[in-house]
């Protein structure tokens, strides 16, 4: 595949392959950014969307392989290390989360590893993917993490779980009183209710923000270094080696991104689910 | 930032991932790490365990022996007691013998002394009544004389 600029470089590895009805009332991927304008909502990227679920498939089938002949006697191998993510999850939730949900913690573990999966994604060359898949592909992202719409699908999903919980443990009554009677005195509660409904509005904005922003940054730097290798040998090398040290500290990104989404979703469970403020 | 169905899409994995971890890979991952815990601190506790029988082993053991020692100790004092008596008894027994064996000796001594002397007696009257027939050149009436001479031997 050519380019003609490297804005078209960019641009072209920054779109979504999407599935939805054009204009003229046909079903079919977009071709154009005037394609994905008429598709509208009503559309599906069939990149992040497949990679995210064959990534969470991947995860359930790994783990499920070991749940299902979880032995007590040594574990090895890849038991060995499930078992230690697990151990790590239950002592995150058990140091965050004071309620007994059974939900929290099997969520934690599909968050971080999932999440986890979706961001390492990005360590795969940029074009190496794209580039196989050209034949049937016109655009190809496979980092499900740097479309907004996988983070927000799960902030949501968090959020909507946040509701539930304050629903659920403080009572109707007791959740309005938590957003009106705070910080300021009772009869100024329209105040109260404008800042602790900014406040819970952030909760899923920010957790959702925070890893397509850092997943996009990260992967726009990869697509800038890739860009180098057009360049000559000299830039190309210097590109080779900015890119490996990029990669490096992408692992602790990658990780500490999942690890931040998976704890600020115990935190507010957390908070969504203690009775008294 | 164009959103589309994917967010939908995204919202609906989302819950059914979590639903199927929720229900088939925590509980057992967990329900085996826990039965894996309780059957470290069991084998923990039995090695603990059999530690202190082997210390209450070691010293029931020590304790034996050292009963054993003393009962051997006093056997051998009781034998060497017995072993003593016994020779003391023999030695006694030995000395009463050799008592009666010499008591009866001077016994037959006595006796022998006194039958030499009986027969010495009655050489020495036979002598006299010799003598006397010699003396006299007559023979005397033994029978009538034999009184006398008796009386004499007596005194001899």
């Amino acid at each position: 595949m050519s380019y003609e600029s490297s804005g078209e470089y960019i641009k072209h590895h920054l779109t979504n392959l999407t599935f939805g009805q054009k204009a003229d009332g046909s079903w079919g991927i977009a071709h154009s950014a005037q394609d994905l304008q008429e598709m509208g909502f009503w559309a599906i990227n069939l990149d992040t969307m497949g990679f995210s679920i064959l990534l969470g498939v991947l995860f359930l089938w790994g783990f499920r392989r070991v749940a299902k002949k979880a032995s007590t006697d040594v574990p090895s191998g890849w038991q060995n290390f499930v078992e230690m993510i697990i151990e790590f999850i239950d002592e995150s939730v058990r140091g965050s989360y004071s309620g007994t949900s059974k939900l929290v913690a099997p969520l934690a573990l599909t968050i971080f590893v999932w999440v986890f999966l979706m961001n390492a994604m990005d360590l795969i060359a940029v074009d190496l993917v794209p580039w196989l898949a050209s034949p049937i592909a016109p655009y190809l992202k496979i980092v499900p993490s740097t479309d907004p719409n996988i983070t927000f699908g799960l902030s949501l999903t968090v959020f909507a779980l946040v509701l539930y919980y304050s629903f659920k443990f403080k009572g109707p009554g007791g959740f309005f009183a938590e957003l009106a009677f705070h910080p300021f005195p009772k009869w100024m509660f329209p105040i109260n209710l404008v800042l602790e409904g900014v406040t819970l509005i952030a909760k899923p904005v920010s957790l959702a923000l925070r890893l397509f922003g850092n997943m996009y940054a990260g992967e726009m730097i990869f697509i800038l270094i890739a860009l180098m290798y057009s360049g000559g040998w000299a830039l190309g090398l210097f590109g080779g080696f900015l890119q490996l040290g990029w990669a490096i500290f992408h692992i602790l990104i990658i990780t500490l991104q999942a690890f931040i989404f998976m704890t600020l979703t115990i935190v507010y469970l957390d908070m969504a689910s203690q009775e008294t403020h | 930032m164009n959103f589309n169905a994917t967010l939908i899409g995204q919202m609906i994995t989302f819950a059914v991932f979590v639903w199927f971890c929720m229900k088939y890979v925590w509980p057992p991952l967990m329900a085996a790490l826990e039965e894996r815990k309780t059957r470290i601190a069991d084998g923990l506790a039995a090695a603990e365990r059999g530690k202190k029988d082997l210390e209450l082993a070691k010293s029931r053991a020590s304790e034996d022996l050292k009963e054993a020692k003393q009962q051997a100790q006093e056997i051998i004092a009781q034998a060497q007691k017995r072993a003593s008596e016994i020779v003391d008894d023999a030695k006694g027994k030995a000395e009463q013998e050799a008592e009666k064996i010499k008591t009866a000796a001077s016994a037959d001594i006595e006796q022998e002394i006194n039958a030499a002397r009986e027969q010495l007696r009655k050489q020495v009257a036979a002598i006299a009544v010799a003598g006397a027939e010699k003396i006299i050149e007559r023979e005397i009436d033994a029978e009538a004389h034999s009184k006398v001479l008796e009386e004499l031997a007596t005194q001899i």
